[in-house]
């Protein structure tokens, strides 16, 4: 075992597991912070998204030793200090109908916004198509996204 | 200061004046201690039923008989309660129940949800507003014909008095429970009907919730199965010695349906299973593959079949036809694939077996509990935990099988996951199925015999299979139907919609097929056919209407229309495609449904939005194919689901009804594969019968 650290949500984290260990499981196994979701395990559906250095990754196929030294945001540090206006539109629009993906959704929508502030329908469609929702909500993340633009 | 707040001031006037009785000192002492007793510190709560908890800071729970999975009845069920109780919106909570008989079937499926909890959901919320309102007026010591109930109070007019239904809560408990109570005019109705925001939407966005994969108890540990890969086949024997090396896994032991890997937490029980080596046999279907299947189902046909229905004489109607034609339709199997996978915590200890499952079938993972550890009824406790998509998959109770015989294998809690490719290839698939369809018309061109004859993979009940085949829409004198079924190894379940899928997409393609070859509007010759079918025709004319159907298009764009019924609901589909150089496209869907009495209009558009997408993806990718004896599918890249970049535009219109409320979740799904198949045919001149398309198109 060796202690890795990163910044996770604003605040310096240690933990001790295998290196090769992704972060998608330190993140739910040892941290207990379950708002990032697996779903397939191989990067292939988005449900897993977190921002490393803001950058939006799939947590599920990446080894917890890459983001040493590095900075983490998941779905909950995003809201800690009050709801973010990405998180707010999704509620507006009513998005979510299960709610599995949408944390990897509004991650993915998240980063888009913080590059494009104010993106066209096919920046989003660009952006957003490797993130899955067996729900079919992508109307609504198109819509939402485009509420957070203009209320931001 | 609004009236509410001067009229609670009037209340603790009064209750400051109202001396000597102990059921306003009670009240008075309970409604500003936040829930607690003033004498005794507990919490009072008034529980008039098996469906709600009124507590004495007014907070109102409702208890969901049924299970959440992304339908919405955590919104929804509330509503109907809260209108027929005069609730405050702002004070509903939900708490999910779990298994318990006084709710009757908690098996949450067939888009029944609403439309079977309805009626009971409203006298639940009008009986515990009768009892509040007795409550107020003997505290009040006036008649209870001058008190009503409005967002949470009751209200006694005369005296310009109001009380909370908090502070009634110790009184109302003490009341007998009114046998007959008056349910509200739906005239009245201005909770049931509004698009009210979902109740749990911050714990959505903000990762807070949980489902079954997130949940979590102390010292629990996390399994996984390497499953029986082939269909039939068993374990010859495992070597667990390099599975055990890996940090974390506890115990490696073999369960009815593979080999677990227990851990002490997910990555390791992961490692532990890719360590872990197994000998299986092949078993009798090792050689099974798509092809083989089909085969049968083709040849199957070629047998009498059992007949389901039989209107008239299609045989001879058929020989002195005018004009015959033929069309034979494939569909593969499907798999749901929820975004969640299925898992299953369970603890059996000291001859207790508790289950903490994401299921839409409660009563089946008490079953599979309960044949596994045969321990007494009482000792055997199903929790419902949320789920993040099911469509159908979690009405089985596979994987709480398995977690039970994990648990048994260890004193401590275990939570059994399954990976997306364990989740794929053991499925309970809508099944493949095969139809030839042979229609006769008359000299005029009229619809005279209909001949149905669909085969099927059946695996016990037929309907899973043929429903939905019975009950063409259309007025034609002469109708037959009827069933074949082969012996297949696979699971067949109940995959949103059910056998509808198949079978809209059989009846909507032929209709339409034979309106195309006699040179008539798909959407007069529906009309025609369904003279006396008012609510088809409902959504026929909001569908036309909205879609601008038979008005000129764009060049290389056609349309395409499907109307079906299913669980007692009516949704008509418009789909407008183009093609250009890199292929067809999905450019727009309209939908109309009629669904009865709307509860919540916003979550009906949801629904119908994600049915049309699911019935998108099946018909544009879904297939579910077997070679060697086991399913070929193992993730999103091979089972291919509709991406953003490939949705259309859908827009949803809702018939305005006083019928009692239908369902939602599944209709809109039967309808999409045809009509966008009637589409193709529109633009291209080809009539592609088998699923998906990718096969078909270049």
């Amino acid at each position: 075992m060796t202690l890795l650290t990163f910044t996770l949500n604003g605040k310096k984290q240690s933990v001790d597991v295998p290196p090769a260990t992704p972060l998608l499981w330190v993140l739910r196994d040892t941290l207990k912070l379950t708002g990032t979701k697996y779903s397939c395990g191989k990067g292939l559906c988005g449900s897993c998204t977190v921002h490393v250095d803001g950058e939006p990754r799939k947590s599920c196929t990446l080894p917890v030793s890459k983001v040493e030294g590095k900075t983490v945001l998941t779905i909950e540090g995003l809201g800690a200090r009050g709801l973010h206006p990405v998180q707010k539109a999704w509620i507006e629009d009513e998005v979510a109908q299960c709610g599995y993906c949408q944390p990897g959704q509004i991650m993915t929508a998240v980063a888009l916004l913080d590059d494009n502030a104010h993106p066209t329908d096919s920046d989003i469609e660009d952006a957003m198509k490797g993130i899955l929702c067996r729900c079919g909500t992508y109307q609504r993340i198109k819509k939402a996204i485009h509420t957070a633009a203009e209320e931001a | 200061m609004n009236s509410i707040e001067s009229k609670l001031l009037d209340r603790r006037q009064f209750l400051k004046l109202s001396t000597g009785s102990t059921a306003a000192l009670v009240l008075g002492f309970c409604w500003p201690l936040n829930g607690k007793d003033s004498v005794s510190g507990e919490d009072v709560t008034f529980v008039p039923n098996a469906y709600l908890k009124i507590h004495s800071n007014d907070t109102v729970s409702v208890i969901m008989p049924r299970s959440e999975m992304g339908q919405k009845i955590y919104t929804a069920l509330p509503q109907i309660v809260a209108e027929e109780l005069e609730a405050d919106w702002s004070k509903i909570k939900v708490i999910q129940g779990d298994l318990n008989e006084v709710y009757g079937s908690q098996t949450t499926g067939g888009s029944a949800s609403v439309r079977t909890q309805y009626d009971r959901l409203r006298k639940a919320g009008a009986t515990a507003k009768a009892m509040l309102i007795q409550a107020a007026a003997t505290t009040l010591n006036v008649p209870v014909s001058e008190c009503h109930a409005e967002s949470g109070y009751v209200h006694h007019s005369r005296s310009d008095r109001i009380l909370s239904y908090g502070s009634l809560v110790a009184l109302a408990n003490t009341l007998a429970v009114p046998k007959n109570v008056i349910l509200k005019d739906p005239k009245a109705f201005h909770i049931i009907g509004k698009a009210y925001k979902s109740l749990d939407g911050v714990g959505k966005v903000d990762g807070s919730i949980k489902f079954g994969y997130d949940f979590e108890l102390p010292e629990m540990l996390t399994a996984v199965v390497a499953r029986i890969p082939k269909y039939g086949g068993s374990i010859v024997t495992f070597d667990a010695t390099e599975a055990l090396k890996v940090p974390g896994v506890t115990k490696v032991a073999p369960i009815s349906a593979g080999v677990a890997v227990l851990a002490e937490n997910s990555w390791a029980a992961l490692q532990g299973r890719k360590k872990l080596v197994v000998k299986w046999n092949d078993g009798p279907h090792a050689k099974l593959n798509s092809k083989k299947i089909s085969d049968d189902l083709h040849i199957a046909l070629e047998q009498e079949g059992t007949i389901i229905r039989a209107e008239g004489d299609t045989d001879k109607a058929l020989k002195t036809a005018e004009r015959q034609i033929d069309l034979t339709f494939e569909v593969p199997y499907l798999d749901h694939a929820p975004q969640e996978p299925n898992n299953c915590t369970a603890h059996v200890h000291n001859g207790i077996c508790e289950i903490w499952a994401p299921t839409q079938n409660p009563g089946a993972a008490w079953w599979a509990a309960k044949s596994v550890t045969q321990f007494d009824d009482e000792n055997i406790k199903i929790h419902t935990l949320r789920m993040g998509g099911a469509f159908g998959r979690k009405l089985q109770s596979d994987y709480v099988r398995d977690a039970v015989e994990v648990a048994q294998l260890t004193k401590l809690p275990v939570k059994v996951i399954r990976t997306r490719s364990e989740d794929l290839k053991n499925g309970f698939y809508r099944p493949s199925t095969v139809h030839q369809v042979k229609v006769g018309l008359d000299r005029n061109n009229k619809l005279v015999s209909w001949n149905h004859k669909l085969s099927g993979p059946q695996d016990g009940w037929a309907p899973i299979i043929t429903g939905g085949a019975d009950e063409l829409a259309y007025d034609i004198p002469n109708q037959k139907v009827s069933y074949v079924m082969t012996k297949q190894p696979i699971p067949i379940g109940a995959w949103r919609s059910v056998a509808h899928t198949q079978n809209a997409f059989v009846h909507e393609s032929m209709v339409d097929e034979v309106a195309r070859k006699t040179g008539r509007d798909p959407l007069a010759f529906r009309r025609e056919l369904l003279k006396n079918r008012p609510r088809h025709l409902g959504v026929l004319d909001l569908v036309e209407k909205h879609s601008k159907w038979g008005k000129p298009l764009k060049d290389n764009r056609a349309q395409g229309l499907a109307v079906h019924y299913s669980f007692n609901s009516y949704v008509a589909i418009v789909i407008e495609i183009s093609e250009a150089k890199k292929g067809l496209h999905v450019e727009r869907v309209t939908a109309a449904i009629d669904c009865g009495t709307v509860i919540n209009p916003d979550g009906v558009r949801a629904q119908v939005e994600g049915g049309i997408v699911m019935g998108l993806t099946a018909a544009l990718y879904g297939e579910i194919t077997i070679d060697q004896g086991e399913v070929e599918q193992t993730n999103f890249h091979n089972y291919r689901l509709l991406k953003m970049d490939k949705m259309p535009e859908i827009n949803i219109h809702i018939v305005e009804s006083t019928e009692p409320p239908t369902g939602v979740g599944e209709p809109p799904v039967p309808p999409t594969p045809p009509a966008l198949m009637n589409a193709i045919a529109a633009l291209t001149g080809k009539r592609l019968s088998r699923l998906p398309l990718k096969s078909q198109l270049g």
